[in-house]
């Protein structure tokens, strides 16, 4: 603790800075202090300022270091600068900027420490701060968890303010105006007699002044921009088939690669016969890489067909071979040694289930695929001097350490150039494949290589979402939910992403139990344990990480119980409930699906609520039984997000959220035999299309005051309300997914 | 071998069966026409074929029998086509990468189909994955350009 503290009090200080014809604004200038032996990892030239606004001669530059995978966030982030800074979208280049440590994520602590979003205490917040300045401290500039509009929102908005007061400075000394009366409109200083002095034109002279920090945020009642439905500064190339990802690059002298490494993941390659491979048309060289090989060819279908032709005997893999044996270690899990956490603990429950007619329930979850559908690629150039690696990516600054270290090359001399992304879902948080290229490129010295994956290598080789198990044992008297003890196995999902990344995460996994024991009712007896399983196969975050199998545990769960005690599932929910923000969110969906209203024979209607990434969510869905199987009619959703900043977007992240969750839970797993995964392409996972897509009715709340974002906290209550609702209209309970194994979907 | 796209001859030496996505792609570098599966299953390389929609990861660049035409083809960021307008005021893309594809797809159903149903849709459209789930703004730009090209 004492060596965070020392970290927390250095400094970190507002600044701009001259660059060549300009200026650059930054919130945060990281100032290095003498000696301190805590900063000898970090590199000397990433001591320096970190830019959101730059301004040259070739014009204004918004940077903005949250990834974008199809979230919007490219648009949110240049929105909150803009405001600020008074120019439009369309006079912006909106750029990702490099990896560096101060583009640290700070929202991400929100949900590290063990305080529930609900808990606004002092030690609750206090441990947010450590937590804070942790993340300061290791220069996560991930995109993850929910947190790029958290993140931002005043730190974008500051960094705005601070420029445009900056430039007014420059252009009061300039024009000898007394700055008071000068105004700002889309990219420039206005003076009294309507003279339009440009941003561009100030930036050197502003570039010298002690920028002005003394800034007011803006009320939002003056907002042109947020809270409205804005064109996305990339939907036009997304509209047009002119938008550029990753898979699309080209460079002079490119050569296009491709990798076989072992299905049964970790496993090693016993050897390989490339003869056949070597004397295909257009293939260059046949080369190992990390657990497998690697073809280099002239272009990308050469490299596939030939990689196929290649005879790769495989060693064992390094955890269960069958997927019975995953299940059992799971279930084996629950018990003293395993015990992880144990952070709700309400009343008695142990005395409330003695004696009771208790009710006992077991849930699972499957392992799932990211599958975003641009499949895996990276491109990668090294030299003696440098190295470049062009990758969609939500954790450059661990890509850039990696490249470091497989290249000798210092950290200073990787340079990452984030592409826009064809979908991650978490996908993304993984780098195994820039790893790959730059081996490949190694061997190649001097030569672009870009790697792409087969869509059957991806979907064999990706880090899934975990397994879960959940046993629930509960009790409800007097028309009531009187107890309720839910235990849930996994194994880390942290622990097995970070330590791909070589960093060991100690302490509980707050993920294990993540949208459970975190979640605002009142049950009088009430208690969520997690177990932690031993690592099985490699486990990545996939939307909503621990809540997309918790969310469904516990809600469904709490449904059966509620159920049992003869109560109605919305009055209920709303009685357990002490969260007003989370209460309200409830009631929306109860208005909006019209609850109560008469269902004809052979449909049925339920709700789920789940409070995850700080956003409290219910849902409603309508299914109804059809000769063709169960067709999911509808679905409302209302969502507590502090401020809706772009409501088209908005509307359109919620939906997908829905559509993600549906589509996986009805429809998706993975199951490994022989220890390699089974499902080798969308023909055997493909969630939702769009004959199977409801009807889905989108509310967004605004009662409290922290912004939220929503790329994730939909996904955990839509599987819960589906199961509910399935419930309702035919008795049938269930409480595994994938759900076809039990109803057919029409 | 010879192959027309998007009104531009071009004589290409590739072999008989590599399929009209990798020739697009890397041969002759039009990036709009997307890999995802390779194998008809998600619809993100729809390109046209003399006027109907096919996925060209399923056809091998001997076999083309017409002139191709690929999102590239049948507008530009400043000359849209009617669907790429109503895709951009519904604002239907998240990552995008299905998009074109999508738009491809919808192209053809439009020259059959040109006032079409929810279910007309929903049939033509199914073979087109969208993984981040933006199936309700397709339905809706796919009826607002319906309606604005029976109006031309």
């Amino acid at each position: 603790m004492s060596r965070l503290g020392k970290i927390a009090r250095r400094s970190f200080l507002v600044g701009s800075a001259a660059i060549a014809g300009g200026v650059v604004f930054g919130t945060y200038m990281y100032r290095r202090p003498a000696p301190n032996p805590l900063l000898d990892n970090l590199a000397e030239g990433q001591a320096a300022l970190t830019p959101y606004v730059k301004i040259d001669a070739r014009g204004i530059t918004l940077i903005t270091p949250r990834a974008d995978s199809g979230q919007g966030a490219y648009s949110v982030q240049a929105a909150l600068i803009a405001e600020e800074l008074d120019v439009d979208l369309d006079q912006v280049t909106v750029d990702p900027g490099p990896p560096d440590p101060a583009y640290y994520n700070t929202a991400l602590s929100t949900d590290a420490a063990p305080f529930a979003a609900t808990d606004d205490g002092l030690i609750a917040q206090s441990m947010r701060g450590v937590m804070d300045a942790m993340i300061k401290f290791l220069g996560l500039q991930i995109t993850g968890g929910s947190t790029t509009v958290p993140d931002s929102f005043d730190k974008l908005r500051h960094a705005g303010a601070v420029a445009r007061e900056t430039l007014k400075a420059a252009a009061a000394q300039q024009s000898g105006v007394d700055g008071a009366r000068l105004k700002t409109a889309r990219g420039a200083v206005v003076l009294p007699d309507g003279t339009r002095l440009g941003y561009v034109d100030l930036a050197p002279l502003a570039a010298t002044l002690d920028p002005v920090t003394d800034v007011a945020l803006r009320d939002s009642s003056q907002w042109r921009l947020l809270g409205q439905a804005m064109q996305r500064v990339d939907v036009v190339a997304k509209s047009t088939g002119t938008q550029r990802y990753g898979i699309d690059m080209e460079l002079n002298g490119m050569v296009h690669a491709t990798v076989r490494t072992n299905p049964r993941r970790g496993g090693a390659m016993l050897g390989y016969d490339a003869t056949a491979a070597r004397a295909m048309r257009g293939v260059l060289h046949v080369l190992p890489v990390t657990g497998g090989v690697a073809v280099v060819a002239d272009n990308t279908w050469r490299a596939f067909r030939a990689a196929d032709a290649i005879d790769i005997t495989w060693g064992p893999a390094p955890y269960p071979a069958e997927m019975e044996a995953h299940w059992h270690a799971v279930a084996d899990s629950f018990d003293a040694a395993h015990r992880d956490s144990r952070h709700r603990d309400d009343g008695d429950v142990d005395a409330a289930l003695d004696g009771a007619d208790v009710i006992t329930a077991e849930y699972r979850a499957p392992y799932l695929a990211h599958a975003p559908l641009e499949p895996t690629s990276a491109t990668v150039r090294v030299t003696d001097s440098r190295a470049d690696v062009w990758v969609g990516t939500q954790i450059p600054r661990f890509v850039q350490t990696n490249v470091a270290r497989l290249t000798g090359l210092d950290a200073r001399d990787v340079h990452v150039h984030v592409q826009v992304m064809g979908g991650s879902f978490g996908h993304r948080l993984e780098d195994r494949s820039v790893r790959e290229a730059t081996e490949i490129a190694i061997a190649l010295k001097g030569t672009p290589v870009k790697l792409t994956y087969s869509r059957e290598e991806d979907f064999t080789h990706d880090d899934t979402r975990q397994i879960a198990m959940a046993r629930g044992r509960g009790a409800v008297q007097d028309g009531q939910v009187a107890a309720l003890d839910l235990s849930i196995a996994m194994p880390s999902v942290i622990a097995s992403q970070m330590g791909r990344q070589g960093l060991p995460v100690p302490g509980p996994d707050l993920q294990i139990v993540a949208g459970a024991w975190d979640q605002p009712l009142s049950v009088p007896n009430y208690r969520v344990t997690g177990y932690r399983t031993p690592e099985l196969a490699p486990i990545s975050s996939w939307r909503a990480v621990g809540a997309s199998t918790n969310g469904f545990f516990h809600d469904v769960f709490l449904d059966e119980l509620i159920h049992a005690a003869g109560a109605d599932p919305m009055a209920e929910r709303l009685r357990l409930c002490w969260h007003a923000p989370s209460r309200k969110t409830l009631e929306a969906v109860a208005e909006m699906s019209d609850w109560g209203r008469p269902l004809a024979q052979g449909q049925g209607r339920g709700v789920a609520f789940c409070l995850s990434f700080g956003v409290p969510t219910a849902e409603v869905i309508e299914v109804t039984q059809t000769p063709d199987g169960m067709r999911i009619d509808n679905v409302w959703v209302a969502a507590e997000v502090g401020r809706v900043l772009d409501p088209a977007n908005f509307e359109n992240q919620v939906q997908g959220g829905i559509i993600w969750a549906l589509g996986h839970a009805i429809n998706s797993e993975i199951t490994y035999s022989d220890g390699m995964v089974n499902q080798r392409n969308y023909y055997d996972s493909e969630g939702m299309r769009m004959s199977q897509a409801p009807q889905i009715t989108v509310r967004g709340l605004e009662n409290s005051d922290q912004v939220r974002g929503v790329g994730e906290p939909m996904v955990p209550p839509a599987a819960a309300a589906l199961s509910n609702a399935i419930f309702a209209a035919t008795g049938q309970r269930i409480r595994e997914m994938p759900m076809n194994r039990f109803i057919d979907f029409a | 071998m010879k192959l027309t796209v998007n009104s531009t001859d071009h004589v290409l030496d590739v072999e008989d069966d590599m399929p009209l996505l990798w020739v697009l792609r890397d041969a002759l570098d039009i990036k709009g026409v997307k890999y995802g599966c390779g194998v008809a299953q998600c619809g993100a390389c729809t390109v046209h074929i003399d006027g109907a929609a096919v996925r060209s990861c399923q056809v091998a660049a001997a076999d083309v029998w017409g002139p191709v035409t690929t999102i590239e083809g049948i507008g530009t960021p400043d000359t849209r086509h009617a669907l790429e307008e109503a895709w951009i005021t519904h604002q239907v893309a998240q990552c995008g990468y299905c998009q074109a594809g999508q738009i491809m797809q919808a192209a053809d159903l439009l020259q059959t189909t040109p006032n079409p149903t929810d279910a007309d849709i929903d049939a033509a459209m199914s073979g087109n994955l969208c993984r981040c789930g933006t199936y309700s703004r397709i339905r809706a730009a796919i009826k607002t350009a319906a309606s604005q090209m029976r109006e031309v």
